[in-house]
């Protein structure tokens, strides 16, 4: 038992959990100060007249109050994009392109673990479980979800991009988008076969759509209640978890070693005795557990689901990844929690500093006008220096 | 033997072509086309509109078949879809012996099926359509008999006015119908003195959390939203779940049990949710008592929305036949003198009301209704009780 204990290795369980806080509060800080700052600006010109006339609080206050608020449900959607852009980071980083059929594994996860959730509704199992049985089925549909969407990503790799690994770089670029539009028909047509519905619901069961109530703030005329969701606890909480773990496999064991070797030089890897198509292999399965479980955590977070479910998820964890710099674990991280903060900020700010001419649907056109900015002044990413050497 | 298989084969057309010209003739096939969904998940809608119309066609049939007539029913599938739509009407149209067409559940599906009705002279009456450029083209052979969407939207603004609502924030999914549904409703809000604190439109499905942030701020009585239920159901349920506790209210996009699916329990705590429709349940018009024990015998099946305004438009058209026909000395009309009969015809006295046409084919009044959901168990989505049922005349004509 000692020497298990002496064997695990303490920093590298707790570097991730720092970078994740670290990450976390830096981008809620940086935001919010941009946000009060516009407030205090804008305060005294014709949006701030036309603020406190609808709602009778100044633009200031109403920013200040409405941050805790907004940090938190960012930092929700920053977990979920950060644990699937890690699926197409870790592709890159061994492969060296890019998984466009990542978005459908995610989906596919989202399905199995819904289906699975439906299921035992049916038999009548989820109404009457108690809290700690509904957390088990809960776990149940998280697992079932990773190791269909696990399976499932090294059958494409092995069908649809071994073949093609000394072609071209374009070719499984492509190969990847062809899989990509099969699986969201491939769904499709199975719900229509099995269920004949469009549109998979996750079950209402234990007590997940509950809140945790942090307080009480009044804003002028109305108050606002400060609360987090057991469900977004869930989301975040399981999101740390899975990204601790990967990130001790990966930096900690002798498994992660071999990945590491692989993405740096694959026949010098080979010659040292590592079997390569096993690792690739197995980094598909890695990622692609990662997105199954981010799935089902986006079906409970956002309760239903279609065969089209994965694309804009999946192009937001994509682009995280390149804004945080692909190729980088620690950037996917940095690049899911910054975009998730942009795009929840931008959303809840711009309708009001705008006066209402550009509200939230334009939300994404912030974030990615900043995506391009960044681009533009790193085009490796935020924490892009480590992969310009292996290139 | 290929030369005798020739043969044969020429003989065996030509034999075809010499029966089947004088019995046609002979036996005076009228046929009447149906279009909707019959496949897809818009199918059980679809479906009963066919069935509805098929019932009507079986009961109110027999004056012309007295004159000679044999009628037919030619369902098409237009599956949702609007490509599938026009091919159909293709089809329609080159068929000489149909002379009217009932059709089409979904607005994106008529609009242009429609136009190749207008071409060929073919009349058409709607069961389900409510954007207002169905009619207002102004198309001699097109008619609705429901509502309109910017009568629907004023509607909705009235309920909530009644229900005392002083502060409104309104959603849309930015489609033609959604957006249309809620400007009315905004611009109808206002004019009664209602403050509206927002008007935003979103094509996010999962992720509300940033649209609710400037809802919760604003704490307004009513959130509004103009579109669908997969979407309307999950933003509803999220703001639930972030504490807004005012009232919610939809339109006929919100009309499906999977509302309550997606939204349970939050659907009915706080203020409540209510939906505007341009067609209540079966059992809500006085006139539908025969209607749903005749459907549930011969289909063993409650007629879902819409399946007694497929039995209504399929009764005007045989009227209207029926009318044109004698006009003629009791022979076959012309297609343009049943579209002129249907546009005439007064006071026709259906199941789900009297109606009368105006010059671009809206009915003169047609009934509105608020439905409350009253139940978070799906099966019970039919009972959802009406609240308030609404007469109204569609916007005159320009």
């Amino acid at each position: 038992m000692k020497r298990f204990l002496k064997s695990i290795n303490v920093h590298e369980l707790l570097r991730p959990l720092g970078q994740l806080i670290f990450f976390s509060l830096g981008s809620t800080v940086v935001l919010s100060a941009i946000a009060l700052v516009l407030a205090l600006i804008l305060d005294r010109t014709v949006v701030g007249q036309t603020l406190f006339e609808r709602l009778n609080v100044s633009l200031y206050t109403y920013t200040l109050v409405n941050l805790p608020q907004v940090a938190i449900d960012g930092l929700t959607i920053g977990f979920v994009y950060a644990a699937i852009a890690l699926g197409y980071t870790m592709v890159y980083g061994v492969l060296e392109f890019i998984n466009f059929a990542h978005s459908e594994i995610f989906a596919v996860g989202a399905f199995v673990g819904v289906e699975i959730l439906i299921a035992l509704d049916k038999f009548g199992i989820l109404t009457g479980a108690s809290l700690v049985m509904a957390y088990v089925y809960l776990i149940l549909a998280i697992v079932g979800g990773m190791l269909a969407a696990g399976a499932l990503a090294v059958a494409v790799e092995r069908v649809a991009y071994r073949p093609l690994r000394h072609a071209s770089r374009l070719v499984p670029l492509i190969s990847a988008i062809g899989v990509s539009f099969l699986l969201q028909d491939v769904i499709r047509l199975v719900e229509s076969l099995t269920t004949g519905q469009f549109n998979r619901i996750f079950p209402t069961f234990g007590n997940f759509d509950r809140r945790v109530i942090l307080g009480k703030m009044t804003m002028g005329a109305t108050n606002i209640t400060l609360g987090v969701s057991y469900k977004s606890i869930i989301v975040i909480v399981s999101a740390v978890l899975m990204l601790v773990a990967l990130n001790y496999l990966v930096n900690a064991t002798k498994i992660g070693k071999a990945i590491r070797a692989v993405a740096q030089d694959h026949p010098t890897a080979s010659l040292m005795g590592i079997d390569v198509n096993r690792i690739i292999s197995l980094t598909f399965l890695v990622g692609g557990m990662l997105g199954g479980a981010a799935g089902v955590l986006y079906a409970l977070k956002f309760t239903r689901i279609d065969a089209f479910v994965g694309f804009f998820p999946g192009l937001k964890a994509f682009t995280a990844a390149v804004l945080g710099g692909i190729g980088n674990m620690t950037g996917a991280l940095l690049g899911g929690i910054v975009l998730g903060m942009l795009e929840t900020f931008a959303g809840s700010y711009m309708g009001v500093f705008t006066m209402g001419a550009a509200g939230t649907e334009y939300k994404d056109i912030f974030a990615f006008s900043i995506l391009i900015l960044v681009l533009i002044f790193r085009p490796q990413g935020l924490m892009g220096a480590n992969v310009a050497q292996k290139a | 033997m290929t030369k005798r298989l020739l043969v044969v084969l020429s003989l065996l057309i030509a034999a075809c072509m010499a029966i089947s010209g004088p019995v046609a003739a002979a036996d005076q096939i009228v046929k009447i086309a149906t279009q909707s969904p019959l496949s897809g998940d818009q199918s059980a809608v679809g479906v009963d509109i066919k069935r509805g119309a098929e019932l009507a066609l079986e009961q109110l049939s027999g004056p012309l078949t007295k004159m000679g007539f044999k009628f037919e029913l030619a369902a098409f599938d237009d599956q949702a879809n609007p490509d599938a739509g026009v091919a159909n009407a293709k089809r329609i149209v080159s068929d000489p012996a149909i002379l009217a067409v009932v059709g089409h559940y979904n607005s994106g599906v008529q609009i242009p099926s429609s136009e190749v009705y207008h071409t060929s002279g073919l009349a058409n009456v709607s069961p389900a359509n409510t954007n207002p450029k169905v009619t207002t083209r102004g198309y001699m052979e097109v008619n609705r008999i429901v509502g309109r969407d910017d009568v629907q939207g004023v509607v909705g603004a009235d309920f909530a006015f009644g229900k005392k609502v002083k502060s409104v924030f309104v959603v849309h999914d930015k489609t033609a119908y959604g957006q249309g549904i809620a400007e009315f409703f905004k611009q109808r809000a206002q004019e009664k003195g209602m403050k509206v604190l927002g008007f935003e439109g979103t094509e996010e499905k999962a992720n509300f959390d940033s649209l609710l942030s400037p809802i919760l701020a604003g704490n307004p009585d009513l959130v509004y939203f103009g579109g669908m239920y997969s979407q309307a159901a999950v933003l509803f349920k999220q703001a639930r779940e972030k504490g807004y506790m005012g009232m919610f209210l939809s339109d006929d996009g919100f009309d499906s049990s999977d509302a309550v699916k997606i939204g349970g329990q939050t659907l009915l705590d706080g203020g409540g949710t209510f939906y505007s429709t341009v067609s209540g349940p079966a059992s809500i018009y006085p006139g539908t008592a025969k209607f749903v024990s005749d459907f549930n015998a011969k289909y063993n099946a409650a007629p879902q929305p819409f399946a007694a305004q497929g039995y209504d438009s399929m009764g005007i058209c045989l009227k209207a036949i029926e009318a044109a026909a004698k006009a003629n000395g009791d022979k076959l009309p012309t297609r343009e003198a049943v579209t002129k009969a249907i546009r005439a015809l007064q006071d026709y006295v259906g199941i789900t009301g009297k109606f009368t046409f105006n010059s671009i084919g809206d009915p003169t009044i047609a009934k509105y209704f608020v439905i409350k959901v009253s139940s978070p168990d799906p099966v019970k989505w039919n009972d959802n009780p009406v609240v308030e049922t609404l007469d109204i005349a569609p916007p005159p004509p320009k």
